[in-house]
């Protein structure tokens, strides 16, 4: 592909791109996410590619990898356009069924597609499922149709318009308006307004200004920067390249986890490819502007993705906060004037440069604009990624779209806002989520993690993962941090392990009100609220831990114990046969039982045995 | 500090003013709260402060509470490092700021009893109860060490390693640098090594070492960097 | 100790600040740890002072100052892995192999490591063994999967 120097090249290579496509009769999309990888996409994809040549169909059926469809649990992922039929779960062998009967001759396969409610109907289109059907997915569902490797792709679907539009068309001045309109918010978790924040970078004095995309996403259970930095790194880019443009920045990084190995790859591949056809580097578009983009990996800390720590990491540095009295905004990478982005955040700009403020405004509630993409997980039929719009209520996402409870165990809260986060109860599902409702109830909406809890869980036992994870996690800079997350780690195995009194309460908030207080950073400041909003909506458990010594969800080891059923127990011997402790005796066809002593609490047993049998107190 | 010169050469500091436990005061632009509480004859207790080294920020003893124009919310922050503005309203012994300081010196006693500043502290905050297991670290992790031999000596022999809970002061690969002239500027601003405390060792003695500091071996506790002494392997 | 991959490495990155991180991963690639020299070289083509790089090697978790394991085992504790059984594969892990995480066995066959989190959440609990990805894992088929790769490591010595 040549350089595209103006907006005319820009549409004559789509037109190309386009009509290029048009030869094939059949597009086969295999979802290349890692979460479809670790399930055998690539031996999918291969026996795919395998058959359609032997066959001499390369020239009618388009095969591709996509970026991540966000429906992990039943990957590997297969769409076949243009009849929009989704198959799940497709494995090697159901390979060249598919091609023999669905692209030949039409025929769906019924046991790849997904089950409806009743698990009876089968669901054939895309579309049509309900995981997919409420969702509003503006800047995910690109996605399914990108070669995440390919720029011509992306430059098929419209890509870099938007781009071509800011530097040809509008003047800095007119884009950050334009952005302010919308009501775009910061995606990473604060939520503060963007427009606002390239105002004051383009504002604040500097020879030099850098922009940052913040894919460090260190949040457990939230994977949505992963997914789209990894299914359509140049909608990122594109993202970046306004933006730099608006605030006067010459030079971008993109900070990525090196947890994410494929979004780093895929990352690179897209700034190597844009710089080829002049998107990136010297005079982009022949518009004057000289802005490049480089990759700054991660080393494995949470705290990393706080900005004054992800800052110093680029530069080198241990990754240590610094007080934010000055702003990065005036002072960050090297000194200079810095405007840090979520990953999310940048690829909702394209959007609204493309589209206009008052398209994307008029998509969710008056103070939180846009959708807001969430990373549906733990205790629901259907775990993904979701996109919705701003002002959604939890239930609708947890029910409509999760489909409710897994294993038929009621479902008890939502643990939102990741690490910073808290929970909220069944009771409050009504809630909209948005910027603002979540923190009022003692949570926030946080960067989109959404992990769904159901009976089996226990609060406390959740506060306490919360609090060993950010004490793995604290730099070790503040002593509130470091001693006091400490020491709220051993108030809560005190608690867990029932050796808790009537005081521990008293300390933990008492600590926890401190800590809050006085620490230096975000992670320290709002590591108190997972446990506070623990004790708010769920102190009986608390109190259950510490007056009765019971864990009721039957999690906390030491204060369980397991044991069989003598009416219920058939005598099959599974439970037996599985204990990796050898800790059940009983006959065959006779009734067993567990022994206290040698009983590991793993839970094995109850997992297998089919008559429910095995009881947890 | 010096800013806003006219022709001519003579320089006028400029100054802004703030409000200071009740007292309106003109400052010194750019300086911190806790110049500004010094140079009014305000005590403002620190730990990882020294003057003529950069502030940390890490042991957040210092803490006040800053409005802004007295009204709105109010939030801690640590004086040494946050610098004056316009029109704030600090407040140094506020009811927030003292349940904080208690907490932080119940903290550090838990974790450095044997310190003599962490008893010191302790006093001054009224404690008398540590609700936590005790420790006896004799490192307490402020940091003046490594800004002493970096900033003043100039040996960049001292530096933390690993994170969090886990967090100590070493020499790269635990071994002494070139770069290390044994200045001992380390020992002389060390918390720890300014006045060992042995801790009780009978019920009821007074030891009075803290009187007899010629007496003291000149060495840091248990060897943090231990590059002095024979006791220590480095 | 051949340095030379160092060099290497140093060049690809053109020596920048900004890459240093990415200097040492590929450095660990290479070496499977962080050796000293190879750190002394990076510091003195950086113009870092030693002590800033040492801190640096020892603060992000990724980085290993000693020999790791052949085969390194990940797990995932994020939240999402929590709460669907991610402990008791641990647990198990930790019996199987008789070390704790951030420890290598004796005979320098497996290295267990935790992370914090793998962005793979909804197909936890997830375990990652020699850069692949294994989703909804409990104890049998960790077990399994790590019995499988002893008995390589056994076999093929007679």
């Amino acid at each position: 592909m040549r350089k595209i120097k103006t907006i005319a090249d820009l549409e004559r290579v789509r037109e190309q791109i386009i009509s290029g496509q048009k030869k094939y009769a059949t597009v086969i999309s295999v979802c290349g996410g890692t979460g479809c990888h670790a399930y055998g996409c690539k031996k999918v994809r291969e026996q795919f590619s395998r058959i359609i040549r032997k066959n001499g169909k390369g020239q009618k059926i388009k095969l591709q990898f996509t970026g991540c469809r966000g429906f992990c649990e039943r990957g590997p992922i297969v769409t076949i356009q243009p009849q929009g039929i989704f198959y799940q779960k497709v494995q090697e062998k159901d390979v060249p069924l598919i091609l023999a009967e669905t692209i030949e001759k039409g025929k769906v396969l019924d046991h790849l597609l997904y089950e409806g409610k009743d698990l009876k109907t089968k669901v054939t289109a895309e579309k049509d499922i309900p995981f997919y059907q409420r969702q509003h997915r503006l800047v995910l569902g690109s996605n399914g149709l990108v070669d995440p490797t390919k720029i011509e792709d992306y430059l098929g679907i419209g890509g870099y318009r938007a781009l071509a539009r800011a530097l040809l068309e509008m003047t800095p001045g007119q884009i950050i308006d334009e952005v302010k309109d919308s009501g775009l918010r910061g995606r990473g978790g604060a939520g503060f307004p963007t427009g606002k924040k390239w105002e004051s970078c383009r504002n604040s004095t500097g020879d030099l200004k850098y922009v940052i995309c913040n894919c460090d996403e260190g949040d457990p259970g939230a994977y949505m920067d992963r997914s789209l930095l990894e299914g359509n790194p140049h909608s990122v880019l594109e993202g970046m390249i306004i933006g730099a443009w608006a605030i006067g920045a010459q030079e971008g990084f993109i900070y990525v986890r090196h947890e994410y190995p494929l979004a780093c790859k895929n990352a690179g591949t897209a700034i190597i490819q844009a710089r080829k056809v002049g998107l990136l580097g010297h005079d982009i578009l022949g518009s004057g502007f000289d802005f490049d983009v480089e990759i700054a990996k991660g080393g494995g800390a949470f705290v990393c993705g706080e900005s004054t720590a992800l800052i110093a990491s680029i530069e080198g540095k241990i990754g240590e906060p610094k007080s934010k009295q000055i702003h990065t905004i005036s002072q960050g990478l090297w000194g200079k004037p810095t405007n840090i982005n979520n990953v999310e955040t940048w690829a909702n700009v394209p959007l609204i440069i493309r589209q206009g403020s008052q398209w994307f405004s008029s998509i969710g509630t008056e103070k939180s604009k846009g959708t807001k993409i969430f990373s549906l997980v733990g205790r629901v039929k259907n775990t993904g990624l979701v996109e919705v719009p701003m002002g959604i209520t939890l239930k609708e996402i947890i029910f409509g779209i999760g489909g409710g409870p897994k294993d038929g165990k009621a479902i008890k809260a939502v643990q939102t806002g990741g690490p910073s986060g808290g929970c909220i109860p069944a009771s409050l599902f009504d809630l909209p989520v948005d910027y603002d409702s979540l923190t009022h109830a003692g949570s926030m909406m946080g960067s989109g993690g959404m992990i769904v809890l159901d009976e089996g869980t226990c609060m406390v036992d959740v506060a306490k993962y919360f609090v060993h994870f950010l004490r793995e996690e604290s730099c070790g800079k503040c002593l509130p941090c470091r001693e006091g997350l400490k020491r709220m780690g051993e108030i809560l195995n005190e608690i867990t392990g029932g050796r808790g009194n009537a005081e521990s309460l008293f300390l933990l908030e008492e600590l926890a009100t401190v800590v809050a207080d006085t620490s230096l950073c975000g992670l320290g400041k709002t590591a108190p609220n997972p446990v506070l909003s623990a004790l708010k909506y769920f102190r009986p458990e608390f109190e259950d831990h510490i007056d009765r010594k019971r864990c009721p969800a039957g999690v906390c080891t030491s204060l369980i114990h397991y044991s069989i059923a003598e009416e219920s127990c058939v005598g099959c011997g599974a439970c037996k046969k599985i204990c990796p402790a050898q800790a059940i005796a009983g006959k065959k066809k006779q009734s067993h039982r567990i022994i206290p002593e040698l009983c590991s609490q793993c839970g094995s047993c109850r997992d297998v045995c089919k008559m429910n049998a095995v009881w947890v107190q | 500090m010096l800013c806003g010169s006219s022709k001519g050469g003579d320089m006028k500091i400029k100054t802004i003013n703030i409000t200071l436990d009740g007292n309106s005061i003109d400052v010194d632009e750019g300086s911190t709260i806790l110049q500004s509480a010094r140079q009014f004859g305000i005590h403002i207790p620190t730990l990882c402060y020294m003057e003529n080294l950069s502030p940390y920020g890490g042991c957040r003893i210092c803490v006040v509470e800053i409005g802004k124009d007295g009204r709105g919310r109010t939030f801690l922050d640590t004086s040494c490092t946050h610098v004056v503005e316009e029109g704030m309203v600090v407040q140094t012994q506020s009811p927030r700021v003292i349940r904080a300081r208690k907490m932080l010196a119940e903290l550090l006693v838990a974790s450095a009893p044997n310190v003599k500043v962490t008893q010191d502290i302790a006093a001054r905050m009224g404690l008398f109860a540590v609700r936590f297991p005790m420790e006896d670290n004799r490192c307490i992790l402020c940091g003046l060490c490594i800004r002493m031999c970096y900033e003043q000596m100039g040996g960049k022999a001292l530096g933390f390693v690993g994170r969090g809970m886990g967090r100590k002061v070493s020499m790269p690969f635990e071994t002494r640098p070139e770069t290390c002239r044994l200045c001992r500027g380390c020992d002389y601003v060390c918390p720890g090594v300014i006045a060992p405390c042995r801790g009780i060792q009978e019920p009821g003695e007074l030891c009075g070492k803290c009187l007899r500091l010629e007496e003291m071996p000149m060495c840091c506790p248990n060897g943090t960097f231990g590059c002095f002494c024979e006791r220590n392997p480095l | 100790m051949e340095l030379g991959a160092v060099n290497g490495i140093l060049e690809k990155y053109q020596a920048k600040r900004t890459s240093l991180i990415s200097i040492l991963h590929d450095i660990q690639d290479q070496y499977n740890f962080l050796p000293e020299t190879a750190l002394k070289k990076v510091a003195s083509s950086l113009q870092m002072d030693l002590n800033d790089l040492y801190g640096v090697a020892t603060f992000y978790k990724s980085f290993s100052l000693v020999p790791k394991g052949r085969h390194s085992i990940t797990l995932c504790l994020g939240t999402a892995c929590h709460v669907r059984g991610g402990p008791k594969v641990l647990r198990q892990m930790k019996k199987e192999l008789g070390i704790e995480p951030g420890q290598t066995t004796k005979d320098k066959n497996f290295s267990l490591e935790v992370v914090n989190c793998l962005g793979v959440c909804a197909i936890g609990p997830v375990m990652v063994v020699d850069g692949k990805f294994y989703g909804e894992m409990n104890w049998v088929r960790a077990k399994r999967i790590v019995e499988k790769i002893m008995k390589k490591e056994n076999g093929g010595r007679a």
